[in-house]
């Protein structure tokens, strides 16, 4: 595979794991537990829009055919949005919202740390903007887990259930294609199987922190990076989608 | 109009959020020259998702069209990228008078090296004695404080 489509399909993956799960914790607007939280998991929100729109718009560049961010972010189909299936889960309980949160803030830290010093400038430049707002949303995702985790039996059981529940998507995130080695070889992105070790062990000792077990490593769901997503896409999209299917081509 | 000139022109567009602080004392204008006769501005957006950068940039574009320029460039760059440092003098000093308490200087505090909250000082009545309400405030750039002495909730412009 050319670097060129590779690089494409590795930054449409980054763009599409940040607007989704961005998208995701929009929904949370005006629902938040407490005014605090609320304003907190909207500007976590915000920041991961932003680093979609940033790397959006250098996807369109790469690809040279004048794409523009809105273009890839709202008029593609279902199968082309390679997003991780963990970003696309329902919110369910905020319990739900931050197992999913947290597993995704450690992967996001640990990948963005070493996109810091990419071979390709613009990459870099992204990730070293990127990493500073990443560092606080983790840092927020750790103590939620602890303060669920470790507070009382109701929140501790129903936290507990969430990991587990959400354990079987974490595997995608680390699963590895073609246009991956060629990002690896070029020195553009990291190699994630180095990653998943050290993902594990900082989300084992949280949890531990947090009074919590790590779930077992049992079958894990795959698939995102062909773009065949779970369930839950297609309500996304529709969503997400219906200003530009309804009025093609409105802008803010 | 020289380079400076210029400077003192962005001067006096103001942060659509915090209306005390110009975009040059925010430090979101990197550059402003003339190339080729027209005015080349260089900005940086403080947090990747600040919904205020396109705004930021109409205004700039308003103030150089009210002084007769049609042929002007507003370019963003990401990198290096932009920190609480770039914020001026003038600018803290504007933020604080605002009610606004600006960011510690790295320096100031030891509790950082143990990873403790920044000790962050009151703009109302000067106390050290506060604490973190949200790390998340009413703008992506702040955080939410409250003063244990006058008990005043306050926006602090966080450090990064």
């Amino acid at each position: 595979m050319e670097k060129k489509q590779a690089l494409f399909n590795y930054l449409l993956r980054l763009a599409d794991n940040s607007a989704i799960l961005g998208h995701k914790l929009s929904e949370w607007c005006g629902h938040g537990p407490e005014l605090e939280e609320d304003i907190a998991i909207i500007n976590t929100a915000l920041d991961l829009l932003g680093h979609s729109r940033s790397l959006y718009t250098y996807a369109g560049e790469v690809e040279g055919k004048g794409k523009t961010e809105d273009d890839l972010a709202f008029l593609r189909i279902e199968r082309e949005y390679k997003n991780a299936l963990i970003t696309e889960l329902p919110n369910g309980h905020y319990g739900d919202t931050i197992a999913r949160q947290y597993l995704f803030d450690q992967f996001n830290y640990l990948l963005f740390i070493e996109l810091e010093k990419s071979s390709d400038e613009t990459v870099a430049a992204i990730a070293a903007k990127a990493i500073k707002e990443i560092r606080y949303h983790l840092r927020r995702s750790i103590e939620w887990t602890l303060r669920l985790g470790d507070g009382t039996e109701e929140s501790h059981a129903k936290i507990q259930e969430a990991f587990d529940d959400v354990w079987a998507y974490t595997g995608d995130l680390f699963v590895q294609d073609d246009s991956d080695l060629v990002i690896i070889a070029e020195g553009i992105g990291p190699d994630l199987k180095a990653i998943q070790p050290i993902w594990r062990e900082k989300v084992k000792a949280t949890l531990a922190e947090a009074t919590l077990l790590i779930p077992e490593d049992g079958w894990m769901h795959s698939g995102s990076k062909q773009g065949r997503h779970t369930e839950h896409m297609g309500h996304i999209l529709s969503e997400l989608q219906y200003m530009q299917r309804t009025y093609p081509g409105c802008e803010w | 109009m020289t380079d400076e000139e210029l400077w003192d022109l962005l001067d006096e567009v103001m942060d659509p959020e915090i209306p005390v602080l110009s975009l040059v004392d925010l430090g979101v204008i990197r550059k402003a020259e003339f190339v080729a006769g027209d005015p080349v501005i260089t900005i940086t957006p403080t947090y990747s998702g600040c919904p205020a950068m396109k705004v930021m940039e109409e205004d700039i574009e308003a103030v150089l069209q009210g002084v007769g320029f049609d042929e002007y460039t507003i370019k963003t760059v990401l990198s290096p990228a932009w920190t609480t440092d770039w914020i001026t003098e003038k600018g803290r000093k504007a933020l604080q008078d605002y009610g606004i308490a600006p960011p510690e200087q790295a320096t100031s505090d030891k509790g950082a090296l143990l990873g403790h909250p920044k000790e962050v000082t009151c703009p109302n009545c000067k106390s050290r004695k506060t604490k973190m309400l949200s790390q998340f405030g009413s703008t992506p750039c702040k955080a939410l404080y409250q003063c244990n002495d006058c008990k005043e909730p306050f926006d602090y412009f966080k450090c990064i």
